[in-house]
């Protein structure tokens, strides 16, 4: 079977406190999402929405067995946890601030709704400052490292057809995402991988490569596979998985975003219809992982498991003919409707730019942009590459305030008009369930005790309380039901008509 | 576009096309140096004060 490749992204993003002497990271991400939740545009409830717990299992493994010792995530259910009216959940997760985007059809309104989150992540910036005393401030950095070795992620997720099996996910993605480094890095100075120094590495294509130990696994907060196994669908367990990947790195070029989610979807999307080129065994995919990410010149010989070696240019090229040929025969429909036309030319020219000149992508991917920014900074001034004026600087591209942040500087191409992205931070996607969850938000907000990616959960006045499934993230759409919604003036109304 | 350039290189009857190409490149190097130098002078005002005392504080708890 095929599936939709609904698409979600899930950033945690760096918090500072500044202004005081002890900060407590997750009082300040409390303070943060708080401050937006009450101070919400658009139609604002009486209290924010809960979040519902009922459905959440971040242990289950994939590989249908829990490793021994592996440690399942732990579930927060005591701190800030919002849902908003774009359909978005917005929480503190591990001591960050947390946006998990709506579910989105195509990889441009994963842009867009990526966008929407730093839009929200911005306001809330503001709206903190309103609350707080004055010399305080919060400061949010869409970034993965500390550069002190301590790491939080930016995760994408696909649904995928639950009769795929695992092994053959694996097989596939795992030197996609060792090779896709090349486009989907945002640069770091320096390197925090244990057992070396940061001056071995004077610039890397990405923030994350540092922090991963295994190829294949449940953890995500030590240990962390390239291949994470968590197996938490949020929709019909019998028809779906959710590709959890936590190995990307958080984008602020919106071009990598793009290629980042829509080649993935498009890599799973040829797995799914028979269509995939032989996967390509790396003889140690770790190793490969940190051999790309620290090689500028992109043209590494990769070690292959049969003694042969390949590049990760040679990689995304097998791949990109694969998905060429694959759409020419009419294939790919699923993968994100017309935009996969956009996707696959995007790569394309992007590959060519790769093997080209790298530096020309500046303006259009992270590396390049942070790259030519802190070398020109660095040789106007003449410094050595472990000076703390590029490490800051090398933070500073992250910072989300306007006025501060670098990669607002650097001139980076963009995707999403700014009427999409301003749209996107109160509306949902038309076109998945998000918007049934956005818009009950929207016009019955008084009415909901609850909500989850899969269920929404009204009190109507009478006992028990009502929920609402949505096991199905292509249903619930403007198309399926908006006529409905608009149609009802009570929720009374609303679930009559959906017959629950 | 260099990157689309470079590539047809290999094929013998673009060749002149290659070579015309090259003072357009070497404009738009200087042209790119002036805008980096620009865009340096630029964010001068907005960096960080003291360079080394906020890399040093900005410490994060691990997350995901």
């Amino acid at each position: 079977m095929v599936v939709a490749k609904i698409i979600g992204l899930e950033t945690e993003f760096g918090i500072a406190h500044r202004g005081v002497p002890d900060p407590n990271p997750i009082a300040a991400s409390s303070i943060l999402i708080s401050s937006y939740v009450q101070q919400r545009p658009g139609a604002a409830p009486a209290g924010p929405i809960g979040w519902d717990f009922e459905d959440e299992s971040p242990g289950t493994d994939a590989r249908g067995e829990v490793a021994p010792g592996a440690r399942a995530p732990v579930v927060e259910t005591h701190l800030v946890n919002a849902v908003l009216t774009n359909g978005a959940r917005y929480y503190v997760d591990h001591a960050h601030p947390e946006l998990s985007t709506p579910e989105c059809a195509d990889a441009h309104a994963a842009v867009v709704w990526d966008r929407a989150a730093e839009e929200i992540v911005i306001a809330s910036m503001a709206a903190a400052s309103a609350v707080l005393p004055p010399g305080e401030e919060l400061v949010a950095y869409k970034n993965n490292s500390d550069r002190k070795g301590n790491s939080y992620g930016c995760h994408e997720n696909y649904l995928v057809d639950r009769a795929v099996p695992f092994g053959s996910i694996v097989s596939l993605v795992t030197a996609h995402f060792v090779t896709r480094q090349i486009y989907t890095g945002a640069g770091k100075v320096g390197t925090e991988a244990p057992g070396r120094r940061p001056a071995d590495v004077a610039f890397q294509l990405t923030q994350r490569a540092d922090f991963f130990e295994e190829e294949v696994g449940l953890e995500t907060t030590l240990k962390r596979p390239i291949v994470n196994t968590r197996d938490e669908p949020h929709a019909d367990a019998a028809k779906y998985r959710r590709l959890h990947v936590i190995v990307g790195d958080a984008n602020l070029a919106e071009v990598a975003t793009f290629l980042k989610v829509g080649v993935t979807a498009i890599v799973l999307a040829l797995l799914e219809e028979g269509a995939a080129p032989p996967p390509v065994a790396l003889a140690d995919p770790v190793g490969a992982l940190q051999q790309v990410s620290y090689d500028l010149s992109l043209r590494a010989a990769l070690p292959l498991a049969d003694g042969g070696t390949t590049t990760a240019l040679g990689v995304q090229w097998d791949l990109l003919r694969a998905a060429r040929a694959q759409h020419e025969r009419g294939g790919l429909a699923l993968a994100g409707g017309p935009v996969v036309a956009t996707v696959l030319d995007r790569w394309e020219a992007v590959l060519e730019a790769l093997e080209a000149d790298p530096m020309s992508l500046s303006g259009v991917l992270d590396w390049p942009s942070k790259l030519r920014l802190i070398d020109g900074y660095r040789e106007r001034h003449d410094l050595a590459w472990d000076d703390p004026r590029l490490a800051a600087m090398d933070l500073q591209y992250h910072d989300l305030r306007p006025d501060r942040s670098l990669a607002r500087r650097v001139g980076l191409e963009k995707l999403a008009t700014d009427e999409e992205v301003r749209r996107a931070v109160t509306e949902p996607p038309s076109d998945t369930r998000a918007f049934f969850r956005g818009r009950c938000l929207q016009r019955f907000a008084p009415q909901v005790v609850s909500a989850n990616w899969d269920s929404i959960v009204f009190d109507v006045g009478g006992v028990p309380l009502r929920r609402v499934a949505m096991m199905e993230p292509t249903r619930g759409t403007e198309a399926h039901v908006g006529s409905l919604l608009e149609g009802c003036t009570t929720v009374s109304e609303l679930l009559d008509m959906l017959g629950t | 576009m260099p990157a689309r350039e470079q590539k047809r290189k290999q094929a013998p009857e673009r060749e002149a096309e290659v070579i015309d190409e090259e003072p357009a490149r070497a404009a738009d190097a200087t042209q790119l140096k002036s805008d980096l130098d620009d865009l340096l002078d630029e964010i001068d005002d907005v960096l960080e004060t003291n360079a080394e005392d906020f890399v040093k504080s900005y410490i994060q708890k691990g997350g995901q």
